[in-house]
């Protein structure tokens, strides 16, 4: 066990204190960084889907897991993003002002929604959320003349100061660079006061407010910020697709952003990460596991969603912190050890609320 | 920190669906004073708190801070004018530890920009040093150095109530709001909560109204007092003179007293 002895302010501000943190976080970015000498195209593609997946899970934990404020809607935030990117670059508007752009955008149309959600909580910012992204999935289908509606949209190929990025690992590349970015950003939020306005507001609106929070414009911010990132995403998915259907931002994909934070661990950007690594490593495993088992089980339709939805329920069952909650255990197993009780992570009771306010 | 400022409230009411939780109480608080408002449940102890913090909106009456009118400011900008507060239910962010709830304690004082703060600008990391060390002075004053890394749903009640107190301080106020400062502590708490009191009054000047129950508290550390029952203001005056008064006797004793 590593005891941290503070000298400075500066040690809390710092993100990686302990030398383990240090070894790990430098051991990923070099696996990431030599990926495309390791893996095949196919695999490498997956990865790079798996990149821009953490993007989305984090601009949604920015919403749900850090402000509290749920959206069942935030794939239409990934299509606005794919649309307008792809539309821009078809228009022969350059990549790189075509991303400031989508981020702008989207960044602007969740701040719209994030005002009128600013008002409401709990079921009825569910169901809010729920009907704007089944409104914006109409939109993507009937406006034909922009999107191509139902019969899609090709994305233009990738191409980035003139220079064509053809190749998987050159994209892969470009999604890497961008998810360290955002990552890196993101947690860069939560040590200023715009970050822990955010927490603020998810854990206690009242005081949040009469500690000098203005609660409905960080909302706002918090909803602006989440679209914007989602929308980057959404970029980053439309060359991964290289064609774009209204379908692929219904209702499922927004639920399947959801369940991969929820699974991943609600309130860190890392859950996030772990979730988008969970959700894209799945389906590679299930169709392993296909060719695996006698063909009257493995050939049976909806094998798939049926061991996706049960392994879901066991998480959300077992492990309601998701899988971060397990891998911070994990990580105090072995940095107490032999001290680990079962009791080590059971939370004393915590206290009646009552006459609370909304 | 230390501008003299009276807190004047004149006639205020409010009506919630036919019932007057308040109703037309005026009263005012002296710059450097601890005044505590009691009375039975229900009286409209914490409904008069709401009402100043702007959490609600009267029906009628006007409430002064110093020239600044109160009830012209929304909820979030109270804090702003120099009136902090705790609450009977403790309202801490209970998934950030220590720290992180009493740097949000100063974000009245603080700038809050994302673009800047998703980059991590120089001017950022200087700001957030400085505003660390006027915390550090909080958690010294509190001597709640051991929680500061704690999580606030790993705290004990009594804990959580000093850390919620800090919190206040770390907006620092020049008038604080304590809705039930002693209430679920036990006695040594509970006399630990009368000298910071003293403390908050005399090093830091800053002039306390509180809601309590605690009559023995309430003697200690009051210099005058305000009792109401049914939302109706019965008497000011001295902790002694109060508890001796007819009326309160009758609101807590009943008539038969």
């Amino acid at each position: 066990m590593q005891f941290l002895f503070k000298t400075a302010y500066n040690d809390d501000i710092r993100f990686l204190a302990k030398t383990g943190e240090k070894i790990r976080v430098a051991i990923v970015i070099m696996f990431l960084i030599v990926a495309p000498l390791l893996l095949q195209p196919y695999y490498l593609a997956e990865l790079g889907l798996l990149l821009v997946y953490a993007i989305a899970g984090i601009g949604l934990m920015i919403l749900t897991g850090y402000t509290g404020q749920v959206s069942f809607g935030h794939a239409a935030f990934l299509g606005i993003g794919a649309y307008t990117h792809s539309i821009l670059m078809s228009h022969g508007v350059p990549f790189s002002l075509s991303i400031a752009i989508t981020l702008l955008f989207s960044g602007v149309a969740g701040m719209a929604i994030g005002r009128s959600a600013s008002k409401m909580f709990g079921f009825y910012l569910a169901i809010a959320t729920l009907a704007f992204g089944i409104l914006i999935e109409t939109v993507f289908g009937e406006w034909t003349a922009l999107t191509g509606g139902h019969s899609g949209l090709a994305v233009p190929s990738l191409e980035i100061f003139g220079v064509p990025l053809r190749q998987a690992w050159q994209q892969y590349y470009l999604d890497l660079v961008l998810t360290l970015a955002v990552i890196w950003g993101a947690s860069n939020l939560f040590r200023t006061p715009v970050g822990r306005s955010f927490v603020a507001i998810r854990d206690s609106e009242l005081s949040a407010r009469c500690l000098g929070v203005n609660v409905e414009w960080v909302k706002i911010q918090a909803f602006g910020i989440s679209a914007a990132i989602t929308g980057l995403a959404g970029a980053l998915l439309a060359h991964h697709l290289t064609y774009l259907v209204p379908e692929v931002f219904g209702v499922l994909e927004s639920l399947k952003l959801l369940l991969m934070i929820v699974v991943g661990g609600l309130g860190s950007i890392l859950g996030a990460v772990f979730g988008a690594i969970i959700i894209s490593v799945l389906p590679v495993a299930i169709s392993f596991l296909k060719d695996v088992l006698p063909p009257s089980i493995g050939q049976t339709a909806g094998l798939e969603p049926l061991l996706f939805g049960l392994i879901i329920v066991f998480v959300i069952v077992l492990e309601p912190l998701g899988v971060y909650g397990r891998w911070m255990k994990l990580r105090f197993f072995f940095e107490t050890f032999p001290y680990y009780r079962k009791s080590s992570f059971v939370r004393q009771k915590s206290y009646l609320k009552t006459e609370r306010m909304r | 920190m230390n501008e003299a400022r009276t807190l004047q409230v004149r006639n205020l009411s409010i009506e919630f669906g036919g019932v007057h939780a308040v109703e037309d109480v005026s009263f005012d608080v002296n710059p450097g004073e601890v005044f505590a408002i009691i009375g039975p449940n229900g009286a409209g102890k914490s409904t008069i708190f709401n009402l100043i913090s702007r959490l609600y909106e009267p029906t009628a009456g006007t409430i002064h801070y110093g020239d600044q009118n109160v009830l012209e400011l929304p909820a979030h900008r109270i804090v702003h004018a120099g009136i902090g507060r705790t609450f009977q239910n403790i309202e801490l962010f209970e998934h950030a530890t220590v720290l992180q709830n009493l740097l949000v304690g100063r974000h009245s004082h603080m700038h809050a920009n994302p673009f800047s703060s998703f980059a991590f600008l120089p001017g950022i990391r200087k700001s957030e040093i400085e505003h660390r060390r006027k915390v550090e002075d909080i958690i010294d004053l509190m001597e709640i150095a051991q929680y500061r890394d704690e999580r606030i749903s790993d705290l004990a009640y009594g804990a959580r109530k000093n850390v919620e107190l800090a919190r206040a301080l770390c907006a620092e106020p020049s008038l604080l709001l304590l809705d039930e400062p002693a209430s679920g502590l036990n006695h040594e708490e509970t006399d630990d909560v009368s000298f910071w009191l003293e403390d908050i009054k005399y090093d830091l000047g800053v002039t306390i109204v509180m809601v309590e129950h605690d009559m023995n508290l309430v003697s200690q550390v009051a210099d005058r007092v305000m009792a109401i029952n049914d939302g109706k203001l019965l008497t000011i005056g001295t902790p002694d003179e109060v508890r001796e008064n007819a009326e309160v006797q009758r609101a807590y004793l009943g008539s038969a007293a």
